[in-house]
Parts: C-alpha cells; sequence; structure tokens
C-alpha cells in the first residue's frame, strides 16, 4: 500500500497509533472466493483444493459487494483458492469496479489466456498478482507443483503482450528463493510488472512446511537489506514489519491490522481477523448473519477487543517494540506462541528461543480448523491406529462369473417345465 | 473521501494511493474547496486560526502533490 501522510499537522500520535483503535470500515480487506484450487502449494494459507458446498452464490457475493460499497471499503483483495475457477468470478469483478470497489486479484495464472488478458487490460479499477514462489521452475515447482512456472510466466506474456501496465509479480519469501531476490526483479522488470514480496506464514498447510520453508536468520538479514536497498519500487503489503527491529522501519504502515484495519471474508461468508488466520479462534462472524459484513466489522466481540490496547508482554521491555510491536499474530498462535510474547522469527533472537523450549516439552502446536487441501494430497501425520491391512478377493465361486445363464445351463429357462 | 473517527482517508483510483487526513477540520477544509473562493477562504471557514494557517497550507500541498486535489479545470477536462 501506497501511503501519503499530511504529516504538516503535527500531532503527538502517529498513524499507526491512531490505527491501532480500528476503523468504521476497514482500508481493504481479502476475500477468498473459493476454496478450489488446480495446484496444492504446499504452504498454501487456507488449505485450499476443494471447493466448499457451502460457498457463497453469485447474488450472495453480489450482496457483499454492495455492502462494501455503503461501507466505502476502497478496493478488496481476491484470491482462493484460484480465484479464476468460480464460473462466475469475472461476473463478480465488473460488479465490484462499476460499484466503485477497486479489486486486487491473485492467481496462479492457469486462466489468463491471451483472450481474457485483453479484455482485464481495459479495466482500470483493476490489479493483477500472479503468483510465483521460485525465479526458476525447480525452486517454484518444489512449492507450487508441476508445470506452476511454465503456467505462471505464460501468464505473464498474455498480460505484457495486452498491453496491462503495472501487473504484481507476488512471490512468498523462502529460505530456498531468497538467494534469487535479483532474479525475480528481473522477471518482474522483464513483463514490466512490479515485485511484490510477502512473508511466508505457518497458516493452513503452511504450518506443516514453515519448518523446512521458513528463511533462516542470516537470510532474513539479508531480505531486510534487499527491502531497504530497493525501498517503495518493491512492495510487500506490510508483511515484514517484524523485520523493522534491524533498524530503519520499512515502507508501509509497519502495524498488524487484524480486525483493526484488515480482515478476511472466506469462501462460505465466515469473517476472521486476517487471511492467515483462518481458526475458530480468529472467527469474529459471518456476512450471511443479521447485520452483514458492517455488523461483524463494527460489533463482533472478537474484532473489537483486538482494537483494545494490547499487551507487549515479554516484548514491553525490548528497545525494538516500538516499531515491531511483537510481530505478527498468526505467525505466533500458530507456532504455538504466546500472543503477547516475541514473533517466532524475532530478529533479535527471542522467537527461536521460545521455540526450543516449546519443542523441548512436546507442546502441541493449534491445527487449521478448515482443511480444503485435495484428497490427493499427502495426508497430515495421524495419530493413533495405522491403516487396517485387508486383503481383497472375489469368491471362489465368482472365480469366472457367467457370461450369461445359458454358459452355466444350455436348458436355462426351460428347467421349470 | 470516507471519515474516520480520527480525521478522514482519501484514496485515489488512478494512482491506488491512501491519504490520511489526521485532523477533522482539514476534512471540513477539504469538502468545501469547490464552494469557496479561495482555500485561504476555506481554512477560515472551517475556524482554523491565523497561527495554524502555514501548516494547513502545507497539508494541503502535499494532498495537491499526491493528485489528491486538482484544479476544478482539470475535473471538467
Amino acid at each position: 500500500m501506497t501511503t501519503v501522510q499530511t504529516d504538516a499537522l503535527a500531532k503527538p500520535q502517529r498513524l499507526v497509533d491512531l490505527f491501532e483503535f480500528g476503523l468504521d470500515s476497514p482500508i481493504c480487506l481479502t476475500w477468498e472466493l473459493t476454496y478450489a484450487c488446480n495446484l496444492s502449494c504446499v504452504h498454501c494459507l487456507s488449505s485450499s483444493g476443494r471447493r466448499d458446498p457451502r460457498e457463497l452464490t453469485t447474488e450472495e457475493c453480489f450482496a457483499v459487494i454492495d455492502e462494501l460499497e455503503r461501507m466505502q471499503v476502497f478496493y478488496v483483495n481476491i484470491g482462493g483458492g484460484e480465484p479464476t475457477v468460480r464460473p462466475d468470478f469475472w461476473e463478480i469483478v465488473d460488479y465490484a469496479t462499476s460499484h466503485h470497489v477497486g479489486v486486487k486479484f491473485s492467481t496462479n495464472g492457469v486462466k489468463l489466456t491471451p483472450e481474457r488478458a485483453q479484455q482485464l487490460a481495459k479495466n482500470d479499477y483493476l490489479d493483477i498478482q500472479i503468483s510465483l514462489d521460485g525465479a526458476t521452475a525447480e525452486v517454484n515447482d518444489y512449492v507450487r507443483g508441476p508445470g506452476s512456472y511454465d503456467t505462471a510466466l505464460t501468464a505473464m506474456a498474455n498480460l505484457q503482450a495486452a498491453g496491462m501496465k503495472n501487473f504484481k509479480l507476488s512471490v512468498v519469501c523462502t529460505r530456498y528463493n531468497i538467494p534469487q531476490l535479483d532474479e525475480f526483479k528481473a522477471i518482474a522488470d522483464r513483463y514490466g510488472a512490479q515485485l511484490r514480496l510477502t512473508r511466508l506464514r505457518p497458516s493452513g498447510r503452511g504450518a506443516d512446511s514453515w519448518d523446512e520453508l521458513h528463511p533462516r536468520p542470516e537470510q532474513q538479514k539479508q531480505l531486510y537489506d534487499w527491502l531497504v536497498a530497493h525501498g517503495d519500487g518493491v512492495l510487500t503489503g506490510d508483511s515484514f514489519f517484524h523485520l523493522s527491529a534491524y533498524g530503519q522501519a520499512l515502507p508501509g504502515l509497519n502495524l498488524c491490522g487484524a480486525g483493526r484495519v484488515v480482515c478476511l471474508i472466506d469462501p462460505i461468508g465466515d469473517v476472521y481477523a486476517c487471511p492467515f488466520a483462518i481458526h475458530d479462534e480468529f472467527l469474529a462472524g459471518n456476512v450471511r448473519m443479521p447485520g452483514g459484513f458492517q455488523k461483524v466489522w463494527r460489533e463482533s466481540e472478537l474484532f473489537l477487543r483486538l482494537r483494545q490496547p494490547q499487551s507487549g508482554g515479554a516484548c514491553t521491555s525490548c528497545q525494538f517494540f516500538d516499531t515491531c510491536k511483537g510481530g505478527c499474530m498468526a505467525a505466533k498462535f500458530f507456532t504455538g506462541l504466546p500472543l503477547d510474547g516475541p514473533d517466532p522469527e524475532c530478529v533479535q533472537g527471542y522467537g527461536e528461543e521460545l521455540l526450543k523450549n516449546a519443542k523441548a516439552k512436546e507442546q502441541l502446536t493449534p491445527k487449521p480448523s478448515v482443511d480444503h487441501s485435495h484428497r490427493t494430497t499427502p495426508p497430515r501425520p495421524r495419530e493413533g491406529l495405522g491403516p487396517v491391512r485387508l486383503t481383497l478377493k472375489r469368491r471362489d465361486e465368482l472365480a469366472h462369473p457367467p457370461v450369461n445363464a445359458c454358459e452355466a445351463d444350455p436348458l436355462a429357462g426351460f428347467a421349470a417345465q | 473521501m470516507r471519515p474516520e473517527p480520527f480525521g478522514a482517508l482519501l484514496y485515489h483510483f488512478g494512482t491506488r494511493k491512501l491519504s490520511f487526513l489526521k485532523d477533522r477540520r482539514l476534512l471540513a477544509v477539504v469538502r468545501s474547496l469547490d464552494e469557496q473562493p479561495t482555500a485561504l477562504a476555506a481554512c477560515r471557514d472551517a475556524g482554523v486560526a491565523e497561527s495554524e494557517l502555514p501548516t494547513f497550507r502545507r497539508a494541503l500541498e502535499t494532498l495537491r502533490d499526491a493528485n489528491m486535489l486538482v484544479g476544478a479545470e482539470a475535473v471538467a477536462a
């Protein structure tokens, strides 16, 4: 988010301090339109794969947009799942942009044909983010699945050919792709796109892959230095504010906006505090309830609680608390750390220490409440009885089932006479 | 432009930039600009003290530089 502040009106409070008390409407919100997805990325925040039968209908989506227009929500970040696999996706986008709700949508590119790219390039209220998590097919496909690198690059080529300006190349930073930051920038430049880097979070299936994928401490410093060097030219969706504790604050608000300036609407209309917190603990309500989204945003017990001054807990004594604010609530929650303590990736190393202690005590981490993973993806490790072993065979007399009754008895049918 | 408890939020659909007005009086000034003869008159009408005028002027300049405020001719064109 690019922000302009009228700082000339010197006030004792900083904007982030005002925002901590929440806004009448979110600045923007994330709206996952479907849990259906053609891919099975190992770090999927929403554990997507299969469509949920309770998904909001086209008409219900239009009603949500009407409400967002009334509340003057400036734009929605549409995601999924893969939102473009919804047959009514383009209709929903058109409805939003013609009702003064800007749309940014994230896609793996599967439906961005040359024809579609031409149509999209005409819409000024639209931003497109293509997801790519490796600057090479090898690194990307390891996380996002075979063929996904080619799909993304084809989509970018189609958008460029259609004259689409300033679409985003969106990268989740992992242990394997942080050495490729310059290459990502080169790919973005080649297609006339803007690079957007976001943080890997231990949410959804990301909980299962986090230990293997999350950046090593020295890589975090490398990422921070790279972000400082590139400044406003690279977008981050405000996701790396925990890195501010290295010194200089990064561009953006540097604030956990959960329930204060952002939130998530999931495919069945459930409203969560943020896109990284799909768990009952952070469920505020549903847009189908009386009063709709506005009532959830303004009155839900959870959101009102998140807008209270938060205790910094163990972090309060840290000299960087003022900029880092203890980091990401969801990252702490899904790694089993207390919400009023350090982030698991605290650059001062406090989180790592806590994690080690938690592992030593074999503390359980919370699992996502919702899982729509394809059944063909490797299942999570389960406890309890192992598989029940069975031998499947035919009954002996059916070793060679008769083709018809006459094969068994040439006089079949006459026997009774 | 959306009023908020602390002032107002402005979003520019062209530049995708978000601006913040941290004072309710500045919101009143911005709202009345197209009715008032000058920005100075708009400030006085909104009850801005003489000593605060330079601050308000800087705030309005910031908004103009971000293309949030444009001349009426530009709108008509």
